[in-house]
């Protein structure tokens, strides 16, 4: 076929999942070793989500037959750019979401490097996968470790959020079953490109089926991108999980919204009969409602951790509001992405950095002496803030920027609820920080009768606490895929630009998959 | 049989989103394991139904094996599910102290 490597599409599927069960067998190694492990895996992973990436970029899209089953009977792997774009945001997130834990999150429980690795083996599938099916057992083995991560740790609050997360989760998986249930009996079959394929043509008898299993699927991802009924899960979940967990999980929302962009652009897309456009009447009102909702509980957020869960959900009313409009909507979307996922990330470990510097009011906005290295922490903050509300003049304003453009002839509510979320977000972020740096205090200057919680059990001056240099090292990395995503911001959303271009073209994805073979 | 299948599937479906509603965690494992049989069931009916015959391709009529293998999967999954929900509803009796889904109700 051409000069790729045969069995590049499934090794970022197979890397995580061969480190996983090396770091099981060798769960008596010292800490020290399974965390070599686990970083090297990471960056192998990196390497190989490059090397999928150069080559899809030319328009080639891979795919991989499973047993070497023909497509529309056997499971295949897809990798287009889409795919390896995600793949690539995915695996960078995690080799800093992985040095943080190094910092000692890894050692409040069992086997976290075994779960983390299984995480992005599950996250590696839903993002290759080609088959509908293939689609839900990527999701069951990405929650399944999710359950895992989240709990990690242990402690009241912890099991209180991981249980609604869970609870809600399964209900999600049986929906899902049940969606994809009701798209095999009325298409009769599994594979996304067929799908697509049989969708043009479906029996007038059987199209209610079939948009009733495709709102079904639209409700599943709708929960797992945390939109907007849907969402109530998702600060009790990752306020309370570890730094690095919720880092990761910045990325999970986006597995929902990628699985509704892909279902948008290929299994009901424009070539898809009676079936085009099925999701059209709901993505913008959600999106925006979403994007509302998200702004409006970051402004109501006692503390800075919740506050970023409730800016996850925020960027994910963004997101899919840029998915809404047409290609040069897509396309912006895709740039936002990655910068929403890492600006998310970035606020997840600084709210725990500072909860380590806070001994009594954690990250809570509440006035506390001034922590140690103030100057070194507040400049991340700020630049945390930027670019998690999209200010000028980091990748967040630009990403902002081109959907607005994009967004320039669709109605006018969008640009409104757009700019008011990022006025809202500016005012929010701007409490946490004037909460967090400047409403400082000395002990002597307690009121009277104060909250047994707010009595300082360690007055004098505060020491840095015992940190390693992976704290700095995972928040500084962050920081500098921001910085690397604003200065190639050319190079970028032009990549973008073609990923959105071969989605608007799905018959390039169906030949792909299926080849001439005309039933 | 299809009206005794379809019937079937409904009662389950109604009877475990009844008890996923349900605030205390015991009847909420209960509903969701209700959910996955019914939901079990409604994927082995996607194949239509079929009495008597092989689940093989060659030679007259065949029943669809595809459901049958997807059926297995979801069973797989979704005990392995129930059981981690199980564990995880009496880690949350024990860390808050009674078994309210919001942990809150004594």
């Amino acid at each position: 076929m051409s000069d790729h490597p045969a069995h590049l599409v499934i090794l970022p599927v197979l890397a995580p999942f061969v480190a996983a069960v090396l770091l099981l067998a060798l769960r008596d190694l010292p800490m020290a070793a399974r965390r070599w492990i686990a970083t090297l895996s990471v960056l192998v992973q990196i390497a190989i989500a490059v090397a999928l990436l150069m080559t899809v970029a030319g328009g080639e899209i891979l795919v991989y037959r499973l047993g070497d089953w023909p497509a529309p009977w056997g499971i295949v792997l897809v990798a287009d750019r889409l795919a390896a774009w995600l793949m690539l945001t995915t695996t960078l997130l995690a080799l800093f979401a992985v040095i943080y834990a190094g910092d000692g999150t890894d050692r409040q429980g069992r086997h976290f490097h075994v779960l983390f690795q299984m995480q992005l083996f599950g996250i590696a599938m839903a993002f290759l996968t080609g088959d509908l099916f293939n689609l839900f057992v990527a999701f069951e083995i990405l929650l399944i470790a999710s359950y895992g991560l989240l709990l990690h740790g242990g402690g009241p609050a912890r099991v209180r959020g991981g249980l609604h997360y869970v609870i809600l989760n399964l209900i999600g998986s049986t929906l899902f079953l049940f969606a994809a249930g009701l798209i095999y009996a009325s298409l009769g079959t599994l594979n996304m490109a067929d799908i697509a394929r049989q969708a043009a043509t479906v029996a007038p008898e059987n199209l209610g089926l079939a948009r009733a299993g495709g709102l079904l699927l639209f409700a599943v991802f709708a929960l797992k991108a945390a939109l907007l009924p849907l969402f109530l899960w998702l600060p009790g979940a990752y306020a309370n999980t570890t730094a690095p967990v919720a880092a990761l999980f910045a990325i999970m929302t986006k597995v929902g919204a990628y699985a509704l962009l892909r279902a948008d652009t290929l299994l009901f897309g424009p070539d898809s009969g009676a079936l085009a456009g099925l999701y059209e009447a709901w993505r913008l009102p959600l999106a925006l409602a979403t994007l509302a909702a998200g702004m409006i509980g970051a402004l109501a957020a006692p503390n800075l951790a919740r506050m970023a869960a409730w800016l996850v959900i925020a960027s994910v009313g963004l997101l899919l509001t840029a998915f809404s409009a047409d290609t040069a909507g897509i396309a912006a979307g895709l740039y936002y992405l990655p910068h929403s996922t890492f600006a998310a990330a970035l606020l997840f470990l600084l709210a725990e950095a500072f909860k380590r510097r806070r001994p009594v009011s954690a990250d809570f906005f509440r006035s506390e002496r001034d922590m140690p290295r103030h100057a070194l922490w507040g400049g991340l903050f700020f630049f945390a803030a930027v670019a998690a509300t999209g200010l000028p003049p980091l990748s967040g304003f630009l990403a902002k920027f081109m959907i607005l453009r994009a967004a320039s002839d669709a109605p006018a509510i969008i640009w409104v609820a757009i700019l008011l979320a990022a006025l809202v977000g500016t005012v929010a972020l701007a409490r946490a920080g004037s909460a967090l740096f400047f409403s400082t205090r000395t002990v002597e200057s307690l009121p009277p009768g104060a909250p047994a919680l707010l009595v300082d059990q360690h007055p004098g001056e505060a020491a840095d606490p015992p940190t390693g240099p992976r704290e700095l090292t995972a928040i500084l990395g962050l920081v500098g895929l921001i910085l690397a995503l604003t200065l190639a911001a050319g190079p970028a959303a032009n990549f973008a630009d073609t990923i959105a271009l071969q989605l608007s073209a799905p018959e390039l994805y169906i030949h792909a998959v299926l080849g001439g073979s005309e039933e | 049989m299809e009206a005794l299948i379809a019937l079937s599937i409904g009662v389950l479906t109604g009877c475990g989103v009844y008890l996923a509603l349900r605030a205390r965690t015991f009847p909420v494992v209960l509903g969701l394991t209700l959910l996955s049989y019914a939901v079990n069931l409604f994927l082995f009916a996607t194949g239509r139904l079929a009495i008597g015959q092989p689940p093989v391709i060659g030679g007259g009529s065949y029943t669809d094996p595809l459901p049958q293998a997807l059926v297995l999967t979801a069973i797989v999954i979704g005990f392995a599910m129930t059981a981690f929900v199980i564990m995880l509803a009496l880690r949350a009796r024990a860390e808050l102290g009674n078994d309210h889904v919001d942990g809150e109700h004594s």
